[in-house]
């Protein structure tokens, strides 16, 4: 019900968008700043959780950029995001935090295209601001007595650990596996933990509520973020300029900021 | 009972939406069971990992059942026989987790139990960890079940009223005599069907237990939490233990209701 | 070991002073709400008055005067209370409900059904020892509450009409055994039926509002009633007045004709009552031939068919009262009663007793 109101409701606005250009074409448009001056209408992103912040400012800087589009945007976990559009939401541009979630509409016939891979991100340990158990390097994690929050192998921050702990030989007791990374961001912020294994990105994004220990052997499990037009988008212009929005230098840059790497 | 004969006051229109509300609650199981994965549904709910949820689940319900009835007990007899300013707002307080989204009452507890918490610092200090324990996930429990018991006790308590009690005292029995051998037995029945809607709510519970206690199989890792994980990756497995979930729940409560019933009617006069 | 009571509740309007000797049985009599239960409630422990002081024997039940506070807990106070409604214990059988109370004393188990069968035995219920309360009459159940009642060996029974919500047949029963424990013990019996008074008691307490309207032997208080409800209960007429020579003058003036107590020689100016039966009043339409003393205009109130008779009632507007006549149905009939219709009562003057008030 909630979808199909929301389709027509994609529907009326690109009919009046598109009328809209019909008539008043030839109007200048005197500072049009950037390249598609002539964009319009909607454009709706989900992407990932760990994508909120950033893309939540990419999305405003391409309305900035571009008078008369909107960009709607929805966060979940990669893989809630792709059962939603197997199960028909209105989506433009799916943006995923691993390959594994993008390969899965892609083998479904969903994309349009091929993804760009357009970030990566890798795991940081995140302690508490006074870092009760003193912890400076991966091995640190299995001393006796610290108590680490990983995520659970069943989900991607978990798989990467995995790798990273075996990369680094070193067997981590964890005292909880949580099924997402917030929830263990959550557990080192509160101070129940006394280490988590999360992204880089979300150290920075937690600011000074954690402190983030950088460690070699996060380079063996280096996260690739896709991003691709979903094949049943109503206006595919639109979501390849805002695709191209995010792999321009600009979007770089904003993605830098927050942490992520270059693909 | 009903009889087929016997004049309802229904009007036929009920029955319509009466349908529709059973149909919004069974046609989601059904959609379920239609998933499941038959020939695998063995193999799916004795791995490793689902039996110790379930054995985890089971173990942890029991003890914030037990925990809901020796603490619930008191605060429904205060509640429902004592006489003191605040009552009202002690009432309003004690139900408060029925409304309360679940994950709210993990990070109060978070807050009160935890190591940084109201009295999760002095327990730390003795030597007590709750945190990541079995411990934590009964408490969340405990907090998310007890209204259930003291609201089911608490009507039975005021519907049998106070004459009993009465009658007991000036035979001479001291109060906790009175309490014991005369108010319990009168309400073992609204005791029984609390216990048990504690026991159903313990078991389901999810949000207080990952944000308090955290999730690690055998542990802390209730069924809810190992399904909720097993849904990233294995669909399948998911659905099975839903079901093994539904059926535990199912035959708490369709084992009690059975119970009740075939027990000797107690005359319990307004 | 005698009973001494004293106590007001002023949010009952409730303000009471009474004794019993030992062995002695007191029946209160009262309309509805004039604070027999309230009374009860005091003794039992159930209801905190506001002053006043208990004591049985040495053992002080409460005493809340002169910066006094103390107050013992019904369970400490040896006064078993029978309700209206056995209230049995639902979930224990006959014996273990009559055995409750050995138990609550510290009694064993075999030590307390030992005392339980006796006292089932002693109201012909031990047959009845291993039932359920829900598979016992009214009847029964309430003569088990009665044995339950003495097991606890209480100092002091109440009884809280114990016989009102029983059917006509299962109260004679009951009433016999009452009548039979009750012997040399010391009760209190709230009763509405003038016969358990009479059975019962040794002495009776008429209550009205909360106070002590008339009280004295039985036998006295239903046939020299003094108060209104007392007279009622008797089946009496009551007029009050100031005594004179050969009556009472009526406080409209009138002079009511009797016949003073044989053994007590009247005082005139003194407050006294007439006392006489329904039946020593006649009916009349219109004036009375011969004008003979003792006539009140009335109007009808309500017709009742009371034994072979028919039961007058009647408004007497000067006395603001109500009297009684019984007549004859044939009477009644030759004379067209309706409610409404203004009548004249004349009694005979050989049928008034008068006493003091």
């Amino acid at each position: 019900m909630r979808t199909r109101i929301v389709a027509a409701a994609i529907a009326v606005a690109s009919a009046a968008a598109l009328g809209a250009c019909g008539t008043t074409a030839p109007a200048t448009t005197p500072s049009g700043s950037s390249s598609a001056s002539q964009l319009s209408g909607t454009v709706t992103v989900f992407a990932a959780a760990s994508l909120k912040s950033t893309f939540t400012q990419l999305a405003k800087d391409f309305e900035a950029r571009n008078p008369g589009t909107k960009v709607t945007l929805s966060f979940a976990g990669s893989s809630d995001l792709v059962t939603q559009i197997t199960q028909g939401a209105p989506a433009d541009v799916f943006a995923s935090a691993d390959t594994k979630n993008m390969a899965k509409l892609a083998d479904a016939k969903l994309l349009d295209g091929t993804a760009t891979n357009f970030a990566t991100n890798v795991l940081e340990i995140a302690v508490p601001p006074s870092n009760p158990a003193s912890i400076s390097s991966f091995a640190d994690l299995a001393k006796p007595g610290v108590k680490v929050v990983r995520c659970a192998s069943q989900v991607p921050c978990g798989a990467a650990t995995d790798t990273v702990e075996k990369a680094a030989g070193v067997t981590l007791n964890p005292v909880s596996e949580e099924s997402s990374v917030t929830d263990v961001l959550g557990k080192v912020t509160s101070g129940e933990a006394d280490a988590g294994l999360v992204y880089v990105t979300d150290v920075k994004g937690a600011g000074d509520k954690v402190k983030g220990i950088a460690f070699p052997e996060s380079d063996k499990a280096v996260n690739t973020y896709p991003i691709a037009t979903v094949s049943s988008s109503q206006n595919k212009e639109l979501a390849a300029a805002f695709i191209g929005s995010v792999t321009s230098e600009a979007g770089k840059k904003v993605l830098g900021n927050a942490g992520f790497g270059a693909p | 009972m009903k009889t087929a004969t016997g004049y309802q006051g229904i009007p036929r229109w009920i029955f319509a939406v009466a349908a529709v509300g059973g149909l919004l609650v069974v046609l989601p199981l059904l959609a379920m069971v239609a998933k499941v994965n038959w020939p695998q549904f063995i193999p799916l709910i004795t791995s490793d990992s689902s039996l110790a949820a379930l054995g985890l689940s089971l173990r942890t319900s029991a003890a914030s059942t037990v925990l809901c009835v020796v603490l619930g007990v008191p605060l429904a007899l205060v509640l429902a026989r004592g006489d003191f300013p605040g009552q009202r707002l002690l009432r309003s307080f004690v139900l408060l987790p029925l409304v309360l989204p679940p994950v709210v009452g993990g990070i109060a507890l978070l807050y009160t139990f935890g190591r940084q918490g109201l009295l999760g610092k002095s327990l730390e200090v003795a030597g007590i960890q709750i945190a990541f324990s079995t411990t934590a996930v009964v408490l969340a429990q405990t907090f998310v079940a007890l209204p259930f018991l003291v609201v089911s006790l608490e009507g039975a308590l005021r519907s049998a009223g106070n004459r009993y009690e009465a009658v007991a005292a000036t035979l001479g029995a001291r109060p906790t005599t009175v309490l014991r051998r005369v108010t319990l037995p009168l309400v073992l029945p609204g005791l029984a069907s609390g216990a048990v809607l504690s026991f159903a709510r313990s078991l389901g519970e999810f949000g207080a237990t990952l944000t308090f206690a955290g999730s690690l199989e055998g542990v802390t890792r209730t069924l809810p939490l190992e399904i909720y994980l097993q849904r990233e990756t294995d669909a399948d497995a998911a659905v099975a233990l839903s079901l093994v979930l539904v059926a535990v729940a199912g035959a708490v409560v369709g084992l009690s209701y059975g119970a009740r019933r075939s027990s000797a009617p107690v005359a319990v006069q307004p | 070991m005698s009973f001494e009571l004293q106590a007001s509740l002023r949010a009952r309007n409730f303000d009471m002073s009474l004794s019993l000797r030992d062995g002695e049985t007191v029946a209160i009599l009262g309309p509805n709400g004039a604070g027999k239960s309230t009374l009860l409630g005091v003794v039992a422990g159930l209801l905190r008055p506001d002053s006043g002081a208990a004591r049985i024997g040495d053992k002080e039940l409460f005493n809340l005067d002169g910066g006094s506070h103390h107050w013992s807990p019904p369970h400490q106070r040896g006064t078993a209370l029978l309700a209206q409604e056995a209230l049995l214990f639902p979930h224990l059988n006959a014996l273990d409900n009559v055995a409750f109370g050995p138990r609550s004393a510290g009694a064993s188990t075999a030590a307390a059904r030992e005392a339980a069968r006796h006292w089932l035995t002693e109201v012909d219920a031990l047959p009845l020892a291993h039932r359920k309360p829900a598979q016992l009459s009214g009847g029964q159940a309430q003569r088990i509450a009665v044995a339950r009642a003495l097991a606890a060996e209480p100092a002091l029974l109440l009884l809280d009409e114990p016989m009102a919500a029983l059917d006509i047949h299962a109260a004679p029963l009951l009433r016999r055994v009452l009548k039979r424990v009750l012997k040399d013990r010391k009760a209190i019996i709230v009763t509405h039926d003038v016969l358990d008074a009479y059975m019962l008691a040794d002495r009776v307490i008429v209550v009205e509002q909360g106070c002590i309207a008339e009280e004295g032997p039985t036998r006295q208080v239903l046939e020299r009633p003094r108060s209104q409800f007392a007279a009622g209960l008797a089946g009496l007429n009551l007029v009050s007045g100031i005594i004179t020579k050969d009556g009472i003058t009526t406080p409209d003036g009138r002079v009511f004709a009797g016949q003073h107590d044989p053994d007590w020689s009247p005082v005139p100016g003194q407050a006294g009552v007439a006392a006489f039966p329904p039946s020593s009043v006649s009916v009349f339409l219109g004036d009375v031939h011969g004008s003979p003393r003792n006539a009140f205009p009335v109007t009808v109130t309500d017709l009742e068919p009371h034994g072979d008779q028919i039961r007058v009632r009647a408004c007497a507007g000067a006395l603001a009262q109500a009297l009684s006549a019984d007549i004859t149905p044939a009477a009644s009939a030759d004379l067209g009663l309706v409610p409404g219709m203004d009548v004249r009562f004349v009694v005979k003057s050989a049928l008034v007793s008068v006493y003091p008030a």
